[in-house]
């Protein structure tokens, strides 16, 4: 299929070019950002009335993961504020270069801390204690601001965003997905980046700064490490940055052969089963366990939550593909063969996060009136009843979404196995099992 | 520095500010009283000033469980007070005093702990005088034993025993009846010619006629949203509390000043003829104010009003006595 570029149009070349209407979209998130972490530690404690918890934890995981990832990849890093007041300090300005920067460290990343294990132990911080932060204001408030003064200090230390590129929670998964997103900025002609000189989009020039993500825009190949931040078309002398509209997953018809972005599947994939069996399942103990943070039912929950991830979804993995007869490695079969979980991976997210959001989407219009709880009423709707949403067509989107994601998973193990020159079927029958598994743990 | 960097700059700082200052000065400017389980902390402020003649506005909010809001010995309706919502409350005091507000709501095993007061001050133009409660006057012991000796084989009728009280010379006021148990006055009518069956239908017959039947439908509401919890909906001391109340023992009391010292004991089972005729009202009016008694029974003075504590004991004793047929 062929891809449309959509930087040809003039109107939306302008608008991702000029500086002003990002800057009016970062301004806008950051106050509300600020203001999240605010209400999560002044407002009430109740979560299903605190703008942080509603705001953060439905309205924006809803957009992320329905809307964002699966349809503009790392769109959502394009916007984030959590980088932006680090980055601004780095740069001694809010929109292009000054003449005098400032003088921070600027340090280069350890290569060691050059791959996202970060990234992936970040995350699954956050989700043992996803419990108690996901429903606990002050908690959410300290998290948020927390990630706010982390990302500054990095800024302060290293060079680039060091933050969104290797410690940002969210921002491995959205990577590891938005190879599936049917949008990406790829350079249009190699030939003419091959003989740029001073390479610009990575080393930064009058008209802007050198790639925030630490990426060779005339490298690129797959979304997983593009934020979308457009500064190379803002950089690049010669007009070679392209945003195009492409195919679904055309990024995972070349699999990754790295095993931190395999275990990121994995870590994905696990975690959106765990949760649909704690969080939604008819579970009560679970659900303590989960909740009560610091008890030894808790150490046992996190014990279990961490077996699931790191050993029983690989180990089954690797049993189905050993016995392949391949050249290659196993552990390069296992990288590669992995990618065939991505979008069965999104998908499952899709699907949990489909049942949670329709059930609780009706709290954001309450919110929106009274975001701190504190008996305001802006618009009118404080006090809009509770009550869940598209509730007839929960199930069948979920089926549809966890059905989709099996046969997109099949599709993409056969390119993948391909590659590798292997059989498919182990792979397939994995996704297999796991879907019917997530499928029994949703409906 | 260029134009635009200046003003850009002056963007981002000022919704910075904003972004911070506005939901600070809002939140400052908004005092609510939160209402959380009393062991997470109960009323927060626990005691709120208030004058004489002037109106005490209140913003409510429960941070975790649904409560409700009443101010003790005052004619109002409770306001129900919803995680998360803010609930106004109006409130007019005419006499000076300290008031207790409660929790109405059975939010929790120590839902009753859940108090705090309201000081008003001011002065009132119609002082009452203060009456010293009967069982003061009596001096009685509320905390020693009372059983009684002896009980009835089933449930003494009053009905049967009004067919008597016209042949006999029996003291019905309200004073004898306070002041003494329904096994005093049973013992007080050994001289008279009856079966003991008989004596205690009489006794039916004398609680039955110091009560009405407004005051028996009162005292059951008010034990219906008070005591049930704990004493039980049918008043066998096994309500929804009884169980965790005694399996938590002192632990459920941490949170009160000197309950180290305490000892939960299950709650009182009003169907217990041995507890309940050795008991006059007058002692257990004293037991409803105070409170006590080295259990977790807390203390209802502050909350009911006089007529309110006679009305809950003529219900009481409907636990004992048959007064219907």
């Amino acid at each position: 299929m062929t891809k449309i570029e959509l930087t040809r149009n003039p109107f939306i070349k302008n608008a991702l070019k000029s500086r002003y209407p990002q800057l009016a979209v970062f301004i806008v998130m950051l106050v509300g950002y600020i203001f999240a972490i605010l209400a999560g530690l002044i407002g009430t404690p109740v979560g299903s009335h605190n703008f942080s918890i509603v705001f953060v934890w439905i309205a924006w995981w809803a957009i992320l993961i329905l809307v964002a990832v699966p349809f503009f990849g790392r769109g959502w890093c394009a916007v984030c504020p959590i980088p932006l007041p680090g980055e601004w300090l780095q740069r001694g300005a809010v929109l292009t270069p000054p003449e005098k920067r400032p003088k921070w460290l600027n340090l280069r990343v350890p290569k060691m801390f050059r791959n996202i294990w970060l990234q992936n132990i970040s995350f699954l911080l956050l989700a043992l204690f996803s419990s108690v932060l996901l429903t606990t204001p002050n908690i959410t408030g300290i998290v948020l601001a927390a990630m706010l003064f982390a990302a500054i200090g990095l800024s302060a230390i290293f060079e680039r965003r060091a933050f969104c590129r290797y410690l940002c929670p969210v921002g491995g998964f959205i990577g590891l997905y938005s190879q599936t997103a049917p949008i990406e900025l790829r350079i249009k002609d190699k030939q003419i980046c091959v003989s740029c000189e001073g390479k610009p989009c990575y080393n930064g020039s009058q008209a802007g700064y050198g790639c925030p993500w630490d990426v060779f825009p005339g490298g690129l190949t797959k979304n997983t490490y593009c934020g979308l931040c457009m500064e190379c078309i803002r950089t690049c002398p010669h007009d070679n940055i392209a945003v195009n509209l492409r195919p679904f997953s055309a990024d995972l018809a070349k699999p990754s052969t790295r095993m931190d972005e395999a275990f990121k599947a994995f870590i994905m994939l696990g975690s959106a089963m765990i949760y649909a069996g704690v969080l939604l399942g008819p579970w009560g103990a679970f659900k303590d366990a989960a909740y009560n943070v610091g008890t030894s039912a808790w150490f046992i929950y996190a014990v279990i939550f961490l077996s699931i991830i790191f050993v029983i979804l690989p180990g089954f993995f690797t049993l189905g593909i050993l016995k392949a007869k391949s050249a290659l490695p196993l552990k390069q079969r296992f990288a590669s063969l992995a990618t065939a979980l991505i979008p069965l991976g999104l998908m499952f997210w899709v699907a949990f996060s489909l049942s949670f959001v329709l059930t609780n989407a009706s709290y954001i219009i309450a919110a929106l009136s009274d975001p701190l709880g504190l008996g305001w009423n802006l618009f009118g709707t404080a006090n809009a009843v509770w009550q869940p949403m598209l509730f007839s067509i929960l199930a069948p989107a979920q089926t549809l979404a966890l059905v989709g994601g099996l046969i997109w998973s099949a599709r993409t193990a056969q390119k993948a196995a391909n590659e590798v020159k292997v059989s498919s079927i182990p792979v397939i029958i994995y996704s297999f099992i796991v879907t019917s598994i997530m499928l029994w743990l949703l409906l | 520095m260029n134009r635009s960097e200046l003003l850009s700059r002056i963007f981002v700082i000022t919704g910075i500010i904003l972004a911070i200052g506005a939901p600070l000065v809002f939140w400052t400017r908004t005092p609510l009283i939160h209402a959380r389980m009393a062991e997470n902390g109960g009323w927060n402020p626990d005691i709120i000033q208030a004058e004489v003649g002037k109106p005490l506005q209140l913003k409510i909010t429960s941070d975790d469980v649904v409560h409700g809001f009443a101010v003790g010995q005052m004619d109002m309706q409770s306001v129900d007070i919803l995680p998360g919502k803010v609930s106004e409350i109006t409130l007019n005091f005419d006499k000076p005093g300290i008031y207790t507000f409660f929790c109405t709501r059975w939010c929790g095993l120590n839902h009753w702990r859940m108090r705090g007061t309201i000081e008003v001050s001011g002065s009132s133009s119609d002082p009452e005088p203060v009456s010293v409660p009967l069982y003061v006057t009596l001096n009685l012991d509320i905390d020693a034993p009372h059983d009684a000796p002896v009980i009835p084989s089933g449930q003494p009728s009053a009905i049967n025993g009004q067919q008597l009280v016209t042949n006999l010379p029996i003291n019905q006021s309200t004073d004898y009846y306070r002041a003494n148990s329904p096994y005093q006055v049973f013992d007080e009518l050994s001289s008279a010619v009856l079966t003991e069956s008989e004596r205690w239908d009489l006794v039916a017959s004398i609680w039955k006629s110091n009560t009405t039947p407004e005051s028996l439908a009162n005292g059951q509401q008010l034990y219906a949203q008070n005591c049930a919890a704990c004493h039980g909906e049918n008043g066998a001391g096994d309500g929804v509390f009884a169980d965790d109340l005694a399996a938590s023992g002192e632990a459920s009391m941490q949170t009160m000043t000197g309950a180290e010292n305490m000892m939960m004991q299950s709650p009182v089972d009003f169907t217990n003829p041995t507890r309940m005729l050795g008991a006059s009202p007058a002692l257990l009016q004293g037991k409803i104010l105070r409170g006590g008694m080295g259990t977790g029974m807390p203390m209802w003075g502050s909350i009911f009003t006089e007529e309110q504590i006679w009305d809950l004991i003529a219900y009481l004793y409907s636990f004992q006595f048959e007064y219907q047929n």
